[in-house]
């Protein structure tokens, strides 16, 4: 019987712990949880300060999960080493765990730079975890004026959950427009514009300078009062277990197609990773869930001595805010084509080079996109497609009568 | 398992799979009252190709779904090969939508997604396209398994 | 001349839906829907009452409704014969109509009546006891000789072996869809009985159901060649159609396209004319020529059938088929249908199929030549009852086409002419045959034909028959009402209480 540990548990946890029993049911699962809760999806905490959702909706997965899949679960434990060669690791509580493979699903921190006098605010938190937003939750009154550092993802959808609870949110960030991430200047535009409308104030381009209790100087001289703080600048991937054990790391852990690292029976999944984005050709960080799952599924998969790669890995993003949506996937790469149509609230931006599509922008169009992610997942030709239709909208009516034969008249 | 699949031969474009779709969701009983000066986003689409064929798509409940797999909430499932949405834990974030292949997940009006789950949680009892597609066009049957 | 339209669309709005269905499956683009006012509109005036949007409706919000607006009351000038005038005036046309005639001249069958069995001779249950509808049609030998072991030493002509007595009757292929030709195959071949190619050849996809299969030879003959002729179970030769007596079809050519033109061997788009004679028939001599030509091509295989419309002296042109070498004899009644005919000749040539059926039956007895053909009855059989009170009168089995087209969908619109068809069945266009999608379209024929079987079956056992071969030419079973001493005598029946 083999033992398989997984370090972290995350939705890239979840997914290694389905991936091993779909080819193991027998093996012992020990799973090494840093938070007190089952595994629960990050990114819904927004929702949570939206009043989508509550605690117990967002956990990931039903209540018996983990008795369903024979998986011990050790809560407030983290590991302190892997030693590879002796295919163990240590906790913090001193135990030692041996195993025959391995999963780091560790995640990624909040990255907080050094600024000037943050030790002065006293109502200051990340927005990570079920802690971090419940500690936020507590902090916040009608009344409170809220800064936000950092015009990310996190930020934003942060914003967008307090939204309703507090007097005012402002959003600064170093980078001269919103979601610098995903979305280039014009789509920025676009979305700042539908934020600021529902209410959000933002202060770009510019970083703090210092912070003098509730208040704050940016470097750009504008100064703002505020009553909680909220560092949402971004994350690093936890890659130090691997590091330290002597397992090839640089902005995350390296993996393979396989969710492989470079040390013996370690595999690793999720947001602590760096992988292969085929729409860029480069290897990256792309903390995303929907990757984080189908490498947790991938690396559990083959610890469990099955086969299974995950070799289409692209950046993706949905996101929307106060009803307009947006969604981003691929890259836009250097001397790409761009495909353009836009009006006051919606904008498509196609990219295209050496006939495939590389990635996308689009604002307020949201239906059936996923005909479009997969083109660029599929490396599909485009002048295998009528491409002149599949601009106007995505439809399989331009893939051609084979692909619809085969995807409509069969099982897939 | 038993899937919906579509005739295009004997499709006509004539959309009553999508308006029987969108009423039997509705969980209302009389079509008028259910759709009646209302948009309708129905969890079927009618295409057209450039040869004037028409066909209906739905959820291909497919064997590895990749919507199960990129759900941010764990809203999604697949129990007896029918792939499903909890609505409950829906929170409207439409990864599902952008990762469809076959933009078979649709967002609902309401900002929320949905999409086939073969009429088994309404009252229909069998897909209602099917039931009610005037040329047979629509069929709910076994085909046997992808690989 | 602007006339306001025969029909009015009456759009129930509280129950609209605006699924725009019926401006999607209108061919004669009656519905819109206006995008402003986001309602849908009509103009009544395209409107063939042809009820596709009514059936499509999902929310029933339509009816199609004659209008009442009409021209001054005149019981001599109706409103339909003044507004033809007015037709005519302007275009200098020939009128030109489909399917049979709606005119109100007397239906015989509803003025007939059956017998039942009571107390002697008692009733048959269909359900308990075996009831036989299987007719053979085809010359019957006048003697049958045996040979010392008991087998049969005469030698009999060729039959068609049917296992109820009713058959789909020609429709060509161009003058309905391929799907409708599809849905009559394969339902022949289903329930053991035939349907007709009409003139319009055979299309190679369907000689896979020859055995249920009718060729005809026509005056143009369209689409005729060796195989076709040895492709079928029985060649019809067609001198005469109930709808259009004295006269030959007439196929547009902007039906005469693709498949169609192939399968008819004329070129793409030109018009398929029969002439009104076959040129080389002009007695019956010439007719016993063709016939045997025909026999002699297919190596006597194959019972010959001759089809003739019910004219005035009917029996006498039927006596000298029966002498001409043909098989079966089909009577065709002045109200068969047709893909278009002339108004004028559709709605007065021709004499009720009910009093050309007896006449000829009569005849033929009294010649003593009954035996020598079969009698196929067609023009307007449209019940089990029907069909019943046709063997009865002397047929050995029933055409029927209209009937057909209903159970495939038809709704009688009467416009078969335009070639838009919105149920697939009279037209060629590729959007509009697809409508008839031929796994439904032959269910529901085998549906409608099973149910007129178990009918005749209960007929028949009322009367306490159990063979439909014992019901042919029983005129005992059948009363008349309302009928004259002359309609009486001819239908060879006694008035009911008689």
């Amino acid at each position: 019987m083999k033992h398989y540990v997984i370090i972290g548990n995350g939705v890239a946890a979840a997914g290694c712990i389905e991936g091993i029993r779909s080819v193991d049911s027998e093996g012992s699962i020990t799973v090494i949880s840093a938070e007190n809760h089952p595994v629960y999806c990050r990114p819904l905490i927004s929702y949570y300060l939206e009043k989508k959702t509550d605690l117990q909706r967002m956990n990931y997965r039903s209540e018996s999960f983990y008795k369903d899949h024979g998986v011990t679960v050790l809560y407030g434990k983290t590991a302190d080493r892997i030693d590879a060669d002796a295919r163990q690791i240590t906790l913090n509580s001193g135990e030692v765990l041996p195993y025959d493979a391995l999963c780091c699903c560790t995640g990624s921190s909040p990255f907080v730079p050094p600024m000037q006098g943050l030790d002065t605010v006293q109502s200051k938190f990340s927005f990570m975890t079920i802690d971090d937003t419940l500690a936020l939750e507590n902090a916040v009154m009608p009344d409170s004026r809220v800064l936000i550092i950092g015009a990310g993802l996190i930020g934003l959808k942060c914003a967008e959950g307090l939204h309703n609870r507090v007097k005012s949110i402002t959003v600064c960030d170093l980078a001269p427009r919103v979601l610098s991430s995903i979305l280039d200047d014009r789509c920025a535009a676009l979305m700042q514009k539908h934020l600021e409308k529902n209410g959000i104030s933002f202060i770009l381009g510019t970083s703090a300078k210092e912070f003098q209790g509730n208040h704050v100087i940016m470097q750009n001289g504008a100064e703002v009062d505020f009553d909680v703080l909220v560092l949402a600048v971004g994350v690093r991937a936890n890659t130090a277990l691997v590091k330290n054990a002597g397992g090839s790391v640089s902005r995350g852990i390296a993996v393979d197609d396989a969710c492989r690292t470079s040390l013996a029976d370690v595999y690793a999944a999720g947001d602590c990773t760096e992988y292969h984005d085929i729409s860029s050709d480069t290897v990256k960080v792309m903390a995303l869930m929907p990757n984080a799952y189908m490498q947790g599924h991938t690396a559990g998969v083959n610890m469990a001595g099955g086969q299974a790669v995950f070799d289409n890995a692209i950046p993706m993003n949905s996101i929307g805010f106060f009803g307009l949506h947006c969604h981003t996937a691929g890259s836009q790469r250097e001397g790409c084509e761009m495909y353009e149509e836009s009006d006051e609230s919606h904008i498509k931006r196609l990219f295209v080079k050496d006939d495939r599509l590389t990635g996308f922008m689009l604002i307020g169009h949201m239906h059936r996109t996923g005909i479009y992610t997969a083109l660029i997942r599929n490396r599909t030709p485009l002048s295998s497609v009528d491409f002149a239709r599949l601009k106007i909208e995505p439809q399989l009516a331009a893939m051609g009568s084979a692909y619809r034969d085969k995807v409509l008249k069969g099982a897939v | 398992m038993k899937r919906i699949y579509v005739k295009e031969e004997w499709c006509l474009g004539c959309h009553l799979c999508e308006y029987n779709c969108a009423f039997a969701n509705s969980g209302m009983t009389d079509m008028v009252k259910a759709l009646r000066g209302k948009t309708i986003y129905p969890r079927i689409q009618v295409e057209q190709d450039e040869n004037g064929v028409t066909y209906a798509v739905s959820c291909r409940h497919c064997t590895d779904p990749v919507c199960v797999k990129s759900c941010i909430a764990g809203a999604l499932s697949k129990k007896d090969g029918v792939i499903e949405i909890d609505h409950s834990k829906c929170v409207g974030c439409l990864t599902c939508v952008l990762v469809c292949p076959y933009g078979a997940v649709i967002e609902d009006g309401s900002g929320v997604a949905q999409k086939c789950e073969l009429c088994m949680k309404n009252s229909c009892g069998a897909p209602a396209c099917v039931k009610g597609c005037p040329n047979g066009a629509i069929v709910y049957e076994e085909r046997g398994e992808a690989e | 001349m602007n006339f306001y339209p025969e029909f009015e669309v009456v759009r129930n709005d509280s129950r609209c839906i605006r699924c725009r269905v019926c401006e999607r499956q209108c061919a004669n683009e009656v519905h819109w829907y206006d995008a402003d006012g986001k309602v849908m509109l009509s103009d009544e005036s395209k409107c063939v009452n042809c009820q596709r949007c009514v059936t499509l409706c999902p929310t029933r919000a339509l009816k199609i409704v004659k209008s009442d607006c009409r021209l001054r009351e005149n019981a001599n000038y109706s409103d339909q014969t003044i507004k033809e005038i007015y037709r005519q005036a302007e275009t200098g046309g020939v009128l030109l109509s489909s399917m049979g005639n709606p005119n109100p001249l007397p239906v015989y069958w509803d003025k007939i009546l059956i017998n039942a069995s009571q107390v002697t001779n008692p009733p048959i249950d269909p359900l308990r006891e075996p009831m036989e509808t299987r007719v053979f049609l085809g010359k019957k030998p006048e003697h049958i000789a045996r040979n010392a072991d008991g087998s049969l030493d005469t030698k009999l002509a060729p039959q068609l072996s049917l296992s109820m007595p009713v058959m789909f009757s020609a429709m060509s292929y161009g003058s309905i869809s391929y799907n409708a030709h599809a849905s009559l195959a394969r339902a022949a071949s289903a329930l053991g009985i035939y349907y007709n190619t009409g003139e319009g050849g055979l299309h190679e996809d369907f000689y896979q159901y020859g055995k249920n299969t009718i060729v005809q030879v026509a005056s143009g003959r369209f689409g005729v060649h060796k195989d076709y002729l040895e492709a079928g179970a029985a060649i019809e030769i067609k001198m005469g159609q109930g709808a259009k007596p004295g006269i030959g079809g007439h196929l547009p050519g902007t039906k005469a396209v693709g498949d169609v033109s192939k399968t008819r061997m004329i070129p793409e788009g030109s018009d398929a004319i029969s002439p009104a004679p076959h040129h080389d028939i002009y007695s019956i001599e010439d007719l016993r020529q063709l016939v045997y030509s025909l026999k002699e091509a297919t190596e006597y295989r194959l019972p010959v059938i001759v089809k003739v419309a019910a004219v005035h002296n009917i029996a006498a042109i039927a006596s000298g088929i029966a002498r001409s070498g043909a098989d079966i004899i089909a009577i065709d009644g002045f109200r068969g249908g047709t893909g278009a005919a002339p108004t004028r000749i559709r709605d007065n040539v021709g004499i009720p199929i009910e009093l050309a059926l007896a006449a000829v039956d009569k005849r033929l007895r009294d010649e003593g030549i009954r035996n020598n053909v079969s009698i196929i009855c067609g023009g307007s059989v449209r019940s089990a009852a029907d069909v019943v009170k046709a063997i009865a009168l002397g047929a050995d089995a029933c055409y029927i086409a209209t009937a057909a087209c209903l159970a495939m969908g038809c709704h009688l619109c009467r416009s078969c002419h335009t070639g838009k068809c919105n149920w697939g069945i009279a037209t060629q266009r590729p959007d509009l045959v697809k409508r008839l999608n031929p796994d439904i379209g032959s269910q529901r024929l085998i549906n409608l034909m099973d149910a007129w079987r178990h009918e005749i079956k209960e007929l028949m056992g009322g009367m306490g028959i159990n063979s439909i071969e014992a019901l042919r030419g029983n005129r005992l079973m059948l009363r008349g009402v309302g009928l004259t001493e002359k309609e009486l005598e001819i239908l060879g029946i006694s008035h009911a209480g008689e």
